[in-house]
């Protein structure tokens, strides 16, 4: 299992390099530099644009740009925004928290529904409840986020007012943030209603963001399922007499899982595409709104470090999910 | 088990019905202040912010767009109309934080400290932030020769050159007053960037917490000099300010009409009917002073020749184009300033549209089979130019009646801007808002060149007419508003009669104000002041 591992973490270190060459670089090739946008339609003489790149070291080879930042992310530093002055890194723990949690409701809901729903597709094989399942699947993978967001606010929050629009609370409670997670500061507020109000923020986001991962865990166990169903051992299983629940629940769902992490997995690379969309609809503060607007600023410093920190979560992730397949299926670690 | 019993109890009532609230004005800003130091920006929502905290020397009335006195009481411009010397308001007290407590009022040295910063690089805060001043670069940087400290409340500002917007550009927001006293301890401190990240100003509202992108939380300032002069409109009113920012307008309109804010900022302008048919809230219509225009470049052959311009000018049905690309809320005008600002020409109306006319032109320049072109559409919303596509959607098709054959182009805003800078769109479309109630600004920015023939820094199309260029230098340097009147008209006939640009309009902008707010007025020029204004 050790060897196992390192051989998975020996991977992920020139994958890192790689990713700083990429963040740094895609944002010098977009054109358009951050010292115009400022301006904006005012605009500036070229010489004090001249003199402002200078004063940036925007005007040095690209070569050395990018020595200067590696030098400064070996020792921590990942740079300011050139738009807001805030040191990146201190950003990025404001807004990650705020993605975290809304990351990991989606998770929970996405898997809560997707799961028994595919499974539950596969064991009722050709029935209704398999048309009906599967056919809402193929619309919610085929939804798109931004619309679809603005038809559930309009629905719940405009139309029947059982949610609030957006938001992450009330604008009526403050409290210091503590660990940046809404509900855990609000519990800690002690103030009356606050974190009701916290819930009620999470539920459309989270609804709108879960609804494309449900889709794709549904279709992915069911058919991971359907396929572990015809295989010989399950055959065994229901000949030895044991009930469906328990042939599917302990012989049949454990084999079918693998490739269900793996999906779980990758959903959480497009959770952050999800999130850039969901994150500006709901007005959520968090990372992937964060870097939208910095692109549009090219705020070099910003979608350069952020980019990194983001690819760097996503590295861990599916590492995670690679040590999870090893105690799903003990036979991959000796593969 | 004391800290288990604490949880619970912090649960309960966390889980447990709202309290009673305090008298909180909410509002929904389209954006995130970039900065707490309104010298680091000329982004209109960090002004909108910040003006609720700042103060300069001059402000622009409440609604209007006339300029009256802030820190600076009155002020007096030499013979020669290079020095302008400001007295400034005794006794205004400078907010506070938990890292400053102020030791005296506002004197002449904040304002030289405020000037200083931005104009001198040698100057210990002047790369602290980045060194990057856009407003203070773009407007005064080039002309500005000193601030000086006369007495401790008197101070003179020397130009290089007579300058009839300096007090204009004065009032602009990026332009209020630091404290110096709190820089210098920032500096002592060894955080210098604080002075930047936590504001320490003299306006009616002070800084209580940002989360970053979420929310701003703004606390009335007691002592703020409006409040002890006894002025209502600089009071604040209310127990707090809460601003949460809401970057989709759908969705900020959502907010406003639910109650989740009671000021909605720019909700689309077609929403307009929707918060009419609202009980709680209402649109308020301002005028925004703004030019949208479809810019020629004279480096394209065709549009060298006047007949060419003026032919695809009378080919647009422009009183159709204003309806629908500015949802019934557009002027039809074809003058460069403005309506909602002084020295605009009024009586200078858009070409009339007369396509036969048009093909006679064109014919007469040598284009009878008419040519094919490009018009660049701008990708943002801007209150000049709500919608990019469909404005040169409907431009294609009209020039297409008289044979002439329109590709869109468009690209993402910050390569658009730098493409048509450097010269690459047909034509383009460009325009601006104005910062500050001097009819100069634009005109200046989008069709001036100087004599060596280099263009200002929008004229994307790099006309270069002479005679505009004098009459602009000319209504420039001088003070007398009726001579500037008259000279600004005659560089509007200019611009109408040699079509370097069609003059594309501009639009009112809407607020969605819930009707418990009472005594808000959105700003035609800078922020709206959120001071004065009560909840019911």
């Amino acid at each position: 299992m050790f060897r196992y591992l390192l051989g998975k973490l020996a991977v992920l270190i020139p994958t890192f390099f790689g990713i700083t060459i990429v963040a740094f670089g895609f944002v010098r090739v977009l054109p358009g530099d951050p010292i115009m946008l400022m301006a904006g339609e005012r605009g500036l003489t070229p010489e004090r644009h001249a003199q402002l790149m200078a004063q940036y070291g925007f005007d040095r080879p690209l070569w050395q740009q990018y020595l200067s930042y590696l030098g400064d992310l070996f020792q921590g530093d990942l740079g300011t925004s050139l738009v807001t002055h805030r040191p990146v890194a201190e950003d990025f723990l404001t807004f990650f928290p705020a993605t975290m949690e809304l990351g990991l409701c989606t998770m929970i809901l996405a898997i809560c529904i997707g799961l028994p729903l595919g499974v539950l597709a596969a064991v009722k094989r050709g029935s209704w409840f398999e048309q009906i399942s599967m056919s809402a699947a193929l619309v919610g993978y085929s939804m798109p986020i931004f619309w679809w967001g603005l038809l559930m606010i309009i629905l719940f929050s405009g139309t029947l007012g059982w949610t609030p629009v957006s938001g992450r609370i009330s604008l009526m409670y403050y409290f210091p943030q503590v660990t940046g997670f809404m509900l855990i500061d609000s519990l800690l507020s002690g103030q009356a209603g606050a974190f009701r109000s916290a819930v009620l923020h999470l539920i459309l986001p989270s609804v709108v963001l879960a609804t494309i991962p449900a889709a794709v865990i549904a279709r992915q166990s069911r058919s991971a399922m359907l396929e572990v169903l015809s295989e010989d051992f399950v055959r065994t299983a229901k000949a030895k007499g044991l009930g469906p629940a328990l042939v599917v629940g302990r012989h049949a769902l454990r084999n079918a899982l693998i490739p269900v992490v793996t999906v779980i997995g990758l959903q959480v690379g497009s959770l952050m595409a999800g999130a850039i969309l969901t994150e500006t609809i709901f007005s959520w503060p968090g990372i992937g709104k964060w870097i939208v607007d910095s692109i549009s600023k090219r705020d070099y410093p910003v979608v350069q470090g952020g980019l990194l920190v983001i690819a760097a979560v996503v590295m861990i992730v599916n590492l995670i999910v690679d040590l999870l397949y090893a105690v799903i299926n003990p036979r991959i670690r000796h593969g | 088990m004391n800290k288990f019993a604490y949880l619970c109890g912090a649960a309960a009532l966390a889980l447990s019905a709202p309290a009673a609230q305090a008298q909180v004005l909410t509002v929904c800003l389209e954006g995130a202040p970039e900065t707490f130091n309104p010298e680091l920006t000329s982004n209109g929502t960090t002004a909108y912010v910040l003006g609720q905290i700042y103060d300069g020397l001059v402000s622009v009335e409440r609604g209007g767009s006339e300029i009256e006195p802030a820190l600076a009481e009155s002020w007096e411009v030499s013979e020669d109309g290079l020095t302008y010397t400001f007295a400034l308001r005794q006794g205004v007290a400078w907010q506070s934080n938990d890292s400053f407590t102020p030791s005296r009022p506002f004197n002449a040295d904040d304002v030289v400290f405020t000037f200083h910063r931005m104009m001198d690089s040698e100057d210990p805060f002047y790369e602290v932030s980045g060194g990057n001043y856009p407003t203070f670069n773009a407007k005064l940087a080039d002309n500005l020769a000193s601030v000086e400290k006369v007495d401790d409340y008197t101070v003179a500002f020397t130009l290089t050159k007579p300058m009839a917007a300096f007090i204009g550009t004065m009032a602009h927001g990026s332009l209020g007053v630091t404290s110096a006293e709190y820089a210098q301890a920032m500096m002592d401190a060894g955080t210098p960037e604080q002075l930047d990240l936590a504001p320490i100003g003299t306006g009616p509202f002070q800084l209580q917490a940002y989360q970053t992108d979420a929310m701003v939380r703004l606390l009335p300032f007691a002592g703020t000099w409006g409040a002890e002069m006894g002025d209502d409109l600089r009071t604040p009113m209310v127990d707090a300010v809460v601003m949460a920012i809401s970057g989709d307008a759908t969705v900020r309109l959502q907010r406003a009409l639910a109650g989740e804010c009671l000021i909605g900022l720019y909700p689309n302008l077609a929403d307009k009917e929707t918060i009419e048919a609202s009980d709680t809230v209402e649109a308020v219509q301002t005028p925004v002073p703004s030019t949208g225009m479809l810019h020629f470049n004279f480096a394209e052959e065709p549009f060298q020749d006047q007949r060419v311009r003026q032919a695809l000018a009378q080919a647009i049905d422009m009183e159709n184009f204003v309806e629908v690309i500015y949802s019934g809320m557009g002027h039809l005008t074809g003058a460069v300033v403005p309506p909602a600002l002084w020295g605009t020409a009024s009586d200078i109306g858009p070409w009339e549209y007369d396509p036969e006319e048009a093909k006679r032109l064109l014919a007469e320049a040598g284009y009878e089979d008419g040519f094919e072109t490009e018009v660049w559409a701008i990708p943002v919303s801007r209150p000049y130019m709500p919608n990019g596509r469909r404005a040169a959607e409907i431009i294609q098709a009209d020039w297409a009646e008289v044979g002439v054959d329109v590709s869109i182009v468009t690209y993402e805003w910050a390569e658009y801007i730098q493409r048509a800078r450097a010269g690459e769109a047909k034509v383009g479309m460009f325009g601006g808002i104005y910062d500050f109630p001097d009819p100069s600004q634009i005109p200046n920015n989008y069709l001036t060149c100087q004599p060596d023939g280099s263009t200002a820094p929008s004229n994307i199309g790099d006309w270069c007419d002479d005679r505009f260029n004098e009459v602009m230098t000319e209504a420039g340097s001088i003070t007398d508003q009726d001579e500037r009147i008259a000279l600004y008209h005659e560089a509007q006939q200019i611009v109408h009669d040699e079509v370097p640009v069609i003059v594309l309009g501009g639009a009112d902008t809407i607020t969605a104000v819930n009707t418990s707010v009472q005594g808000y007025v959105p700003a035609v020029f800078g922020s709206s002041r959120l001071s004065g204004v009560t909840v019911e």
